[in-house]
């Protein structure tokens, strides 16, 4: 590591006041950070401890919704009873992502914050235009098994490794972020983060001095969820394909299909293609074939990651199979 | 003593203790449980440096210079070594003098180069991120990563009869191509030492499996003599090969603590292992067997192509087990070795056949459904009564029974074979079986027994214990021989002021380091008896005393009484072929859409002699069905194919299983003695469990949902790419 | 303020980088805590922190003033060994042993989390009563790896506790 000053900011305003200059960073669990500062892909000369902050709570909104704090640790969120009743693909997208340790530490905030797995991005000694802008790209020669197959760019193919943010999306859930003088705003889960297009090195829309302080779920809505993640091994393996599912019948006909994918891209991925060709449909093989031509009528493959195109048809097929009841 | 002959009245037989062989706990397990068992980092030194290896982000080429004066301004630096003594490479299992050295010269991509060493870890680990090196590196386009790329040396070959016309005439034949990636030994402890010097003596905690050779391997490193020269291991977190010979922290931690006469320890982090230590090479195999209508074997082929380093002399030995297992008139079998700059292929847990059965067994069960014989029969058929070619016998051989045992514990189906039979929603669920084969290896060793006056006995030798159960077994042997319980014999291991045991390393240390234990309280017998003055065949001792109710501590009259055992493997091993052999049974689930495969349940029968402790080798029957399983589903080494580096190189990556990925594992220990492996009777059993489990499974996985995988291991990606459509 | 260790204080280290496992095996001599990767990929380094098990590896030691930790040697001695540990001697619940204080650290945080009723990957349902089975406790182990294989004797050690404290 290299070596910073280490503060505890008073409160959320001076936390946004001590983040904002560009070499600072915040630091909450930790998980992804000391990680990722051990290799000095990080090397932040301050890092603020929000930690005691109060921003831990998990809590109903006026309109039904759910809250969850940007300090409430993936296992409270996990275990929390509305998430287990009422948005149980979010329980089931967080336990199925790391390991206890972890989500005994790892964050809400600090969850969506998390950067890339590729191999070249963690490795200082290889090009990466994530980690060091102009560097090149050391994946798209080399080993892109773990790389995204939609909206790369040919600056980087690195993907969102995360569980939780693809599980948001589905839900549709807000992010809250706050900065300096009380300048908040709110950003869909879909939308913060970004493609890589020409600078892979921002990951998502959050600015120096920005912190999250929660994400926000909308009220409950009917229908199936799942969550299923396909990985190398049964445990602690981060996901080859995964897919986010919210899915409604009624008569007998898709009544809504809310998909985000994970693995598969520099963000959880929504397509809201999906969504329209899929509802007032009657469920079947064919439909879902339809549905995973539309959502992989760009993919690329990268070589080691070819398999990710046949999977992610697989596994949403079988995701949607299971949602509507149908046989394949 | 010399082994020349079978060794057929085993003393062990005939005492009274009644200890060997039962599952008695680890004498070191409460200091296990409770983290005070210390390990190589862990003794508390004082003043002690820490050293941070610095690793050459190149794959071959020359380091042209390193800015010594510029780090020494770094915070908290005390030194930047760089010796031309630093070893480039690890030591290979027994090598015995140093490894390639010269670090300078860099021949893969993560080799060691130079020491920083600092006050604390934090400031050591930083300065090796901002030193200033400079590189004249080759041109990668002339540096050959692919081993399908160059042309290959030839390691061995050996034909007998025609094959080729055998399997032109053979009702049935099969030819596979198997391929399999290569794999990191990812013991849990890292590579680690403290280095003292104290102007004549070297003193290494180190995390190594053979000391014996270890210390001539640092000695000639260092240019010192092995008498300047103290090791010590008495707790080894996990080796599997990779600290068979002294690798780099050790010699660069050593040279430091000379350089700068203070203590330094260094620790290589987890990328550091993987990138710089042995990796299990790849293998890419052809597998041609013909057989009669019956399944007997008429032709047995099996050619390999595997990688190493320039200069490097181990080749993964994939036939290792195929020139004896199964008959089969005409046969071939050749290996090839292809020389390329990824890090220096060695020793990974049961080299040769961890990769060589696994695609044996696959092929195996392709002419099992191809002649429509059930897989454990064929597999009966072929066992052959004698070494193929030289005709030499077994010394044992209990693969039919393995066989047989195995299938009736688990409930193997004779019938049909025919797969997808069984679906459970999106899951296939089938079974599938393999053969285990794993060479018997034994070597030299020795260890001093001393019958203490307080009737306690104390065993000492430099032998380790890398998880296998060593302390207690050896107790075991010396408490059965000497008629002590097990409490009453203090086992010391690890430390070169001992003798010289065997090392741990080719599952040959029970046997090995155990007979000299053996010989020892042999010897120790016929003092007691003379003192006792009884024939040493009618000597009985039990609970520390003789059987005339005289104690051990009343015959020694205030004295210790010591003994040396040293063992010597004799020409033994040329009238006989000793091996251990085993049969694997499993049945796994598979996902019909995303290929995913779950490993229900297994069942492994072994052979492997005479049992020493139920328990402990229990324990290594699981540990190595357990790396069947990863070698099977999920463990893979990726180089990067413009520079040669391997890309998965931490614990997220690399995926070794996960208790998730283990189900409840059935161990069946076939009796057998064999009394040409060793004076004990007994043979290895450390690798048994994992030379072909991954064939059973792959096996399985065939009959569940019809994916006949080609490529280990069999990821989700490969089994769906093979999954029939329907 | 400063860190609680096994119920004895212990001041912050100065250097902020300093992690919390190096902070227990490197400053406070407590080497029970092990380094297998110190990058949150093992749980070797598994310690109970508030009651809670985390990778020490991924944690800064400065950022725990005040906090209670519990390492293996606070949880037993050869002499005073729990339960688990004593059921992992019985089982063979280990072999090298650099994996072991880890398990236990977090199988015992673990037996807690269940008793706590907090769901997980195995768990079928949400909603239900969450059981010891030997498949909860295999995925909720599944952050601590074991290299010499011996998973299968470690679900025994731990599933007897558990059926010792379910009864």
């Amino acid at each position: 590591m290299r070596p910073f000053q280490y503060a505890r900011p008073d409160g959320l305003d001076h936390a946004t006041q001590l983040t904002a200059p560009a070499d600072t960073m915040a630091i909450a669990g930790g998980t992804n950070l000391v990680d990722l500062m051990k290799l000095q892909v990080e090397t932040p000369q301050e890092l603020i401890d929000i930690n005691r902050l109060t921003m831990g709570e998990i809590a109903d909104t006026d309109d039904g919704g759910l809250r969850i704090g940007a300090l409430a640790t993936n296992t409270a969120t996990a275990a929390h009873d509305r998430v287990r009743r009422e948005y149980p693909v979010l329980a089931r997208a967080i336990l199925a992502g790391a390991t206890q340790q972890l989500r005994n530490k790892a964050t809400t905030g600090g969850n969506l914050c998390q950067r890339t797995r590729c191999y070249y991005f963690t490795n200082i000694d290889q090009p990466c235009n994530k980690r060091d802008p102009g560097s090149g790209c050391g994946a798209i020669k080399g080993i892109a098994r773990l790389h995204a197959i939609l909206g790369t760019s040919p600056q980087c193919i690195a993907t969102y490794p995360g569980d939780m943010a693809v599980a948001m999306a589905a839900l549709d859930a807000k992010v809250e972020i706050t900065a300096e003088g009380d300048k908040g705003r709110t950003v869909p889960v879909r939308d913060f983060h970004r493609l890589p297009g020409d600078k892979p090195e921002k990951d998502n829309v959050l600015e120096a001095g920005e912190i999250i302080t929660g994400v926000t779920l909308p009220g409950p809505v009917e229908g199936k969820q799942i969550y299923r993640k396909v990985r190398e091994r049964s445990s602690y393996a981060f996901a080859l394909v995964s897919v986010a599912a919210v899915v409604a019948m009624k008569d007998g006909r898709i009544s809504r299909a809310d998909l985000a994918f994970g693995g598969i891209a520099h963000k959880p991925w929504y397509d809201p293609r999906l969504s329209e060709l899929l509802v007032g449909e009657a469920p079947s093989a064919a439909l879902f074939d339809k549905a995973a031509d539309l959502l992989l009528e760009d993919a690329q493959g990268y070589g080691e990651n070819d398999f990710k195109i046949p999977l992610a048809r697989r596994t949403l097929a079988a995701t949607l199979a299971n949602a509507t009841g149908v046989e394949l | 003593m010399e082994q020349d002959q079978p060794a057929t009245d085993c003393k062990l037989d005939q005492m009274s203790q009644g200890i060997i062989g039962k599952p008695i706990s680890r004498s070191e397990g409460f200091a296990k449980v409770t983290g005070t068992a210390p390990y190589a980092a862990e003794y508390p030194i004082e003043n002690c440096l820490e050293g941070v290896l610095v690793t050459a982000p190149i794959a071959r080429g020359k380091v042209t210079s390193i800015d010594v004066d510029a780090g020494l301004e770094m915070d908290g630096v005390i030194a930047v070594v760089e010796d031309e003594r630093m070893i480039a490479r690890p030591a290979q299992g027994t090598a015995g003098e140093a490894p390639v050295q010269q670090p300078r010269q860099v021949c893969y991509w993560g080799q060691p180069i130079a020491l920083v060493v600092a006050e604390t870890f934090e400031q050591a680990r930083d300065a090796t991120k901002h030193l200033a090196i400079t590189f004249d590196a080759d041109d990668l386009k002339d540096v050959p990563f692919d081993p399908h790329q160059v042309e290959p040396e030839s390691q061995e070959s050996s034909s007998q009869g025609d094959l080729a016309k055998a399997m032109n005439d053979a009702p049935h034949s099969i030819d596979a191509h198997i391929t399999t990636t290569g794999h990191a030994s990812a013991a849990m402890e890292p590579h680690s030492a403290i280095a003292e010097w104290d102007g004549n003596m070297l003193t290494v905690h180190s995390s190594l499996q053979m000391l014996n050779y270890n210390i001539a391997e640092l000695a000639d490193s260092l240019d010192l003599k092995e008498d300047e020269i103290r090791l010590v291991s008495r707790y080894v977190g996990g080796g599997f090969g990779s600290k068979l010979g002294v690798s780099e922290e050790t010699v660069a931690a050593s040279i430091a603590a000379m350089k700068l006469n203070r203590p330094v320890r260094v620790v290589m982090s987890r990328q550091q292992v993987f990138q710089c230590i042995m990796r299990r090479s790849e293998t890419s195999q052809r597998l041609r067997l013909a057989a009669d209508n019956d399944g007997g074997l008429t032709g047995f082929g099996h050619q390999a192509l595997v990688s190493n380093l320039p200069g490097e002399s181990f080749a993964e030995p994939v036939l290792q087990s195929s020139h004896f297992l199964y008959g089969g008139e005409n046969r071939l079998l050749e290996m090839d070795v292809a020389r390329i700059h990824r890090m220096t292929a060695g020793s990974v847990r049961a080299p040769g056949e961890a990769v060589g059965m696994p695609a044996l067994e696959v092929a195996m069960d392709m002419l099992a459904e191809e002649s429509g014989v059930d897989p454990v029969e064929l597999r009966l058929r072929n066992i052959p009564e004698s070494h193929p070619i030289k005709g030499t016998p077994f010394s044992s051989h209990r693969l039919a029974e393995c066989l047989k045992q195995g299938a009736r514990q688990f409930g193997w189906d004779g019938g049909s074979r025919q797969p997808r039979h069984t679906r459970e929603g999106e899951w296939w669920i089938g079974t599938g079986m393999a053969s285990a084969a794993r060479v018997h290896n034994i070597s030299e060793a020795k260890a001093r027994v001393t019958i203490k006056a307080d009737g306690t006995a104390v065993v000492e030798t430099d032998m380790t214990d890398i998880g296998t159960g060593t302390y207690t077994i050896l107790g075991q042997i010396a408490g059965e021989m000497l008629g002590l319980p097990r409490d009453k014999v203090l086992v010391e291991l690890g430390d070169t002021q001992f003798p010289r045991g065997s090392g741990s390393g080719g599952s040959w240390g029970a046997s090995s380091v155990g007979s000299a234990v053996f010989v020892a309280c042999e010897a120790l017998r016929k003092s007691l008896a003379e003192r006792a003055g009884v024939a040493e065949d009618k000597l009985k001792l039990k609970d520390g005393a003789i059987q005339n109710g005289v104690s051990l501590v009343d015959l020694l009259e205030g004295e210790d009484l010591s003994e040396e055992g040293h063992y010597e493997p004799g020409d033994i091993d040329d009238d006989y072929v000793a091996a251990s052999f085993g049969a694997y049974f499993t049945q796994v689930r598979v996902n019909h859409f995303t290929g995913e495969t779950r490993v229900e349940r297994m069942t492994g029968a072994f052979g492997f002699g005479r049992v020493l402790n139920e328990t402990t080798a229990r324990s290594q029957c699981i540990g190595g069905m357990t790396w069947s399983i990863g070698a099977a589903l999920t463990e893979a080494l990726h180089f990067d194919p413009v520079d040669g580096h391997l890309v998965n190189c931490d614990l997220a990556e690399y995926h070794v299983p996960v208790h998730r990925d283990v189900p409840d594992l059935q161990v069946i220990m076939v009796e057998e003695r064999d009394p040409a492996a060793s004076p004990i009777q007994a043979k290895g059993v450390g690798e048994l469990g994992v030379c072909g489990g991954a064939g059973a499974i792959a096996n399985a996985i065939y009959n569940a949902c019809g994916a006949r995988v080609m490529e280990f291991p069999m990821t989700p990606d490969k089994v769906m790419a093979r999954m029939p459509d329907d | 303020m400063p860190i609680t260790i096994n119920d004895t204080q212990h001041a912050l280290p100065d250097d902020p980088r300093t992690s919390l496992l190096d902070f227990l095996r490197r400053d406070c001599g407590l080497t029970g805590t092990k380094k297998g990767c110190d990058h949150g990929q093992c749980g070797a380094c598994t310690v109970i922190v508030n009651g809670e098990r985390i990778n020490s590896c991924l944690s800064l030691a400065v950022m725990h003033d005040g906090d209670s930790v519990t390492t293996i040697e606070g949880l037993g001695t050869p002499d005073a060994p729990s339960a688990l540990q004593k059921a992992f001697v019985e089982h063979d619940g280990y072999q090298c042993g650099y994996c072991t204080p880890g398990q236990i650290c977090s199988a015992t945080a673990m037996l807690q989390e269940i008793a706590n009723n907090m769901p997980s990957d195995a768990s079928e349902n949400l909603d239900d009563r969450i059981k010891p089975t030997a498949d909860e406790i295999r995925e909720r182990l599944s952050g601590n790896l074991c290299r010499c294989g011996a998973y299968a004797n470690i679900i025994a050690a731990i599933a007897e506790v558990a059926e010792g404290d379910a009864a």
